[in-house]
């Protein structure tokens, strides 16, 4: 079955570079604009994988991951996160938080595809 | 479904962005300490970064960072908002803004003296230090390091690990890991159960396992520790080289941080913005002039508006029939106010087919590396708007027929220089607006399409007989259909299993017609006729028996009466003369097999699709009539003679006739008859 992943970004054009990476590589794309948006989409529906930024109006990405983790559906669903800093304080946050992995903006399509595969096993 | 280029996107994002930043600077200078407005701008500085590194605009990026980072240390309490500080970033902001209009421009002095400025504002002095920017250029990404297969001698190693407890409620799957090491070489894998508690204390949401791993690879270290790259910092983990060299290393491995195989870059901590931000109202409130909208939404009002001009037209109807003048007049000003409505409502469904041709540039280079043929793209009436879902249907089509323009169409450079052609073969791809329609097409200078070979190819097939005898339009036709390939082998570029006739069933798919020509040397053109819109067209509606229907106006030619004559005739073959040219007719009291008595004076109404011309035998034809088209149930999907379905105004149900579909059909009783007698 095709995997279902959910991306959380307010920019744009990231959504759109996400959406249509992971979509021509076979997985099923819902977008959200912010983590509150994340939220909603996790609380409506699941999903196999949760791609999101952390910095965003609204609900940041940080709260989004705990939150996201008290969802029955969700406890287990891997999460990455994607950052511009490559320190590891923000990854050491974003692990206790309940991340599951990070990418490192920018990025090229072939590594949010290889990230993608390997957490997901597909 | 189509994707607007990332980039323009980018650049009305970016655009709106460096608004926000400029209105929160300006909100900031009436009060220097509101940590609302502080935050909105950092995080608008650091999207505009981050998004901007991504496509490409390094420069931005790498000119960003350092206000992000002035702004990230006001945020932290580290330094103090000042006047100067704004109107540094203020002008920054200005600078940014030609950064990202002309990336390849020459700013480098300008950026130097801004940022000078910039940090003479934070610091109370010029600093060249922060001139190295870890931006512009920074792709070590963590999946960079995952894998990069380096080949060298096969090795074995033995692996120990166990991960934190907690790993799969964080979305580590154990199972994964294993995996990915079975896909290093060859693995044996053991379950160390020692530190599995007692049933009574055991928590199954969490790991008790610990595994020993032997495994045999030709990969490097590196490659079996990226398996890890996530757990790293949580987890046990021992690597040792079984052979022994190598067995001291092991430990160090270990204690590695998560981030050292990739982290190279120069790191600018960031601590997380207040858990919900309550208000951003500077991203609401100012934004731009650009209003993003979900398409389901827009589709959502078509529907509504649809239904309303159904509505409206049922009281039409009915003001007709009554005496009230003040019923007729509010009935007529609705019918004005609601056609304004739909053509509004479609203006606002119309995106310009620059966004489907933009992705064009990026294929044919690169199809021009992989071919070795030299590819001149142009394109033409880019500014030409079409329905935001025919641009998302058409984008598959229309890359499958430019690919095959360049791979069957084009010659390679010393191909083309022998038949005296420029080595540069040109694929033009143009798009205009005629009536309710809009007209794409793709035109090669290449070699043409090779009849012979069409031909060879359609008998081997068995779609034609040997000595059958097909005009020069009928043999082109040929390609459209199924598992029709003339590609002498199957290159990567064709024949990925889309075909002409998948292409062809799109495009009619869309209410839309192709037409192919083509000259042997000098190239061929295929033309996609598609109108302008798909949820309301204008038809004109006929009766058959005691039956409605509506019969698309755009493909309406002319309405005339069958000649007793012309009808007499027909009993052998259905044609009436039209002006010296013969047009077969169908008669669709046959074809619905309507029991009732014809009317006396049957009509004909020629309908066409692109050069071939049908009539249609109707009983009365009432008048021309705004259709909301309804598609039809998915029992009903392999109907081929209606497409679709809309309500009339007295409420009864229309069908709507599948023009394409009928004209084919006219064409081939035609073809039938003829080889008949």
């Amino acid at each position: 079955m095709t995997a279902k992943i959910l991306t959380v970004d307010d920019s744009a054009s990231i959504r759109l570079t996400t959406r249509v990476t992971l979509a021509n590589a076979g997985y099923a794309v819902t977008e959200a604009v912010d983590g509150l948006d994340g939220l909603d989409k996790l609380r409506a529906g699941e999903y196999d994988l949760v791609v999101t930024d952390l910095n965003m109006p609204n609900m940041d990405g940080l709260t989004m991951i705990r939150e996201l983790r008290k969802l029955p559906a969700h406890t287990g669903v891997p999460v990455i996160f994607l950052t511009t800093e490559s320190d590891g304080e923000i990854k050491a946050q974003a692990k206790a938080a309940g991340a599951t992995g990070w990418l490192t903006k920018p990025f090229d399509p072939e590594s949010l595809v290889k990230i993608a595969r390997k957490v997901l096993g597909r | 479904m189509t994707n607007p280029d990332p980039i323009s996107v980018f650049r009305t994002e970016a655009a709106e962005l460096l608004e926000q930043i400029e209105s929160g600077l300006l909100d900031l200078t009436r009060s220097l300490d509101d940590r609302d407005r502080i935050d909105a701008v950092f995080r608008g500085l650091h999207t505009l970064k981050g998004s901007g590194a991504m496509f490409g605009f390094d420069a931005l990026a790498a000119f960003t960072h350092h206000c992000e980072t002035a702004f990230d240390r006001v945020r932290k309490g580290d330094v103090p908002a000042t006047h100067e500080l704004v109107s540094a970033v203020l002008s920054a902001q200005d600078h940014m803004r030609a950064l990202l209009e002309t990336p390849n421009g020459d700013h480098d002095a300008l950026s130097a003296a801004l940022l000078d400025n910039l940090h003479r504002a934070v610091d109370g002095k010029g600093s060249a230090a922060a001139a190295a920017a870890p931006v512009a250029g920074a792709s070590e990404t963590a999946a960079a390091a995952i894998a990069a297969p380096a080949a060298g001698a096969l090795r074995e190693w033995r692996i120990r690990f166990s991960l934190p407890a907690n790993a799969m409620a964080n979305g580590t799957n154990p199972l994964g890991l294993l995996d990915e090491m079975r896909e290093l070489g060859d693995c044996r894998i053991v379950a160390d159960t020692a530190r599995v508690p007692d049933l009574a204390a055991l928590d199954p949401r969490d790991i008790h396992l610990a595994w020993n791993v032997t495994l045999k690879t030709d990969r490097p270290r590196s490659d079996i520790e990226d398996v890890f790259i996530f757990v790293m910092d949580e987890m046990e983990l021992d690597i040792a080289e079984a052979a022994g060299e190598d067995a001291s290393a092991a430990p160090a491995a270990a204690s590695a941080p998560a981030g050292a195989p990739m982290a190279k870059a120069v790191v600018v901590t960031e601590r997380e913005a207040p858990a919900v931000q309550a208000a951003n109202d500077a991203r609401q409130a100012k934004s731009a002039e650009n209003v993003r909208v979900p398409a389901e939404r827009l589709d959502e009002m078509m529907d509504r508006v649809g239904e309303l001009v159904i509505a409206q037209s049922r009281l039409t109807q009915l003001a007709g029939t009554a005496a009230d003048l003040g019923l007729r007049s509010v009935s007529e000003e609705i019918e004005r106010l609601s056609g304004e409505l739909r053509d509004t409502m479609m203006v606002l469904r119309m995106m310009p087919v620059a966004s489907l041709f933009s992705r064009f540039r990026r294929l044919v280079h690169d199809l021009s590396r992989e071919t070795g043929k030299e590819i001149e793209l142009i394109t033409e009436g880019e500014t030409t708007e079409v329905d935001k879902t025919v641009i998302d249907r058409l984008a598959d089509p229309l890359v499958h027929l430019v690919r095959n323009s360049i791979d069957h169409g084009l010659e390679r450079p010393d191909e083309r220089i022998a038949a005296g052609k420029a080595a540069r073969g040109q694929v033009v791809l143009s798009a205009h607006q005629t009536g309710g329609e809009v007209i794409i097409t793709i035109k090669d200078d290449g070699r043409g399409i090779d009849r012979e070979r069409v031909r060879a190819k359609a008998e081997a097939s068995g779609l034609v007989q040997p000595d059958q005898a097909l005009a020069d339009q009928e043999l082109l036709q040929l390609i459209f259909q199924p598992g029709f390939s003339t590609a002498q082998a199957v290159t990567n570029l064709s024949g990925r299993g889309v075909g002409m006739d998948v292409v062809k069933k799109t495009v009619e798919a869309l209410r839309g017609t192709i037409d192919i020509a083509s000259r042997p040397g000098e190239g061929s053109q295929v033309s996609l006729r598609i109108p302008l819109t798909l949820a309301i067209i204008d038809g004109l509606l006929v009766r058959v028996g005691t039956g409605c229907y509506v019969i698309p106006l755009s493909a309406v030619e002319e309405c005339l009466e069958l000649s007793l004559e012309d009808d007499l005739r027909s009993r052998g073959r259905s044609f009436i003369s039209l002006r010296d040219s013969l047009v077969p007719f169908l008669r669709l009291r046959e074809l619905f097999r309507t029991g009732t008595t014809p009317d006396p004076h049957q009509k004909v109404v020629v309908i066409s699709t692109g050069a071939e011309r049908v009539g249609l035998v109707v009983d009365q034809i009432i008048g021309d009539h705004q259709t909301v088209i309804k598609s039809m149930s998915k029992l009903h999907h392999d109907v081929a003679t209606f497409s679709g379905a809309t309500i009339l105004g007295d409420g009864s149900v229309a069908l709507i006739l599948d023009v394409t579909h009928l004209v084919a059909a006219g064409q081939h009783q035609e073809a039938q008859l003829r080889a008949a007698g």
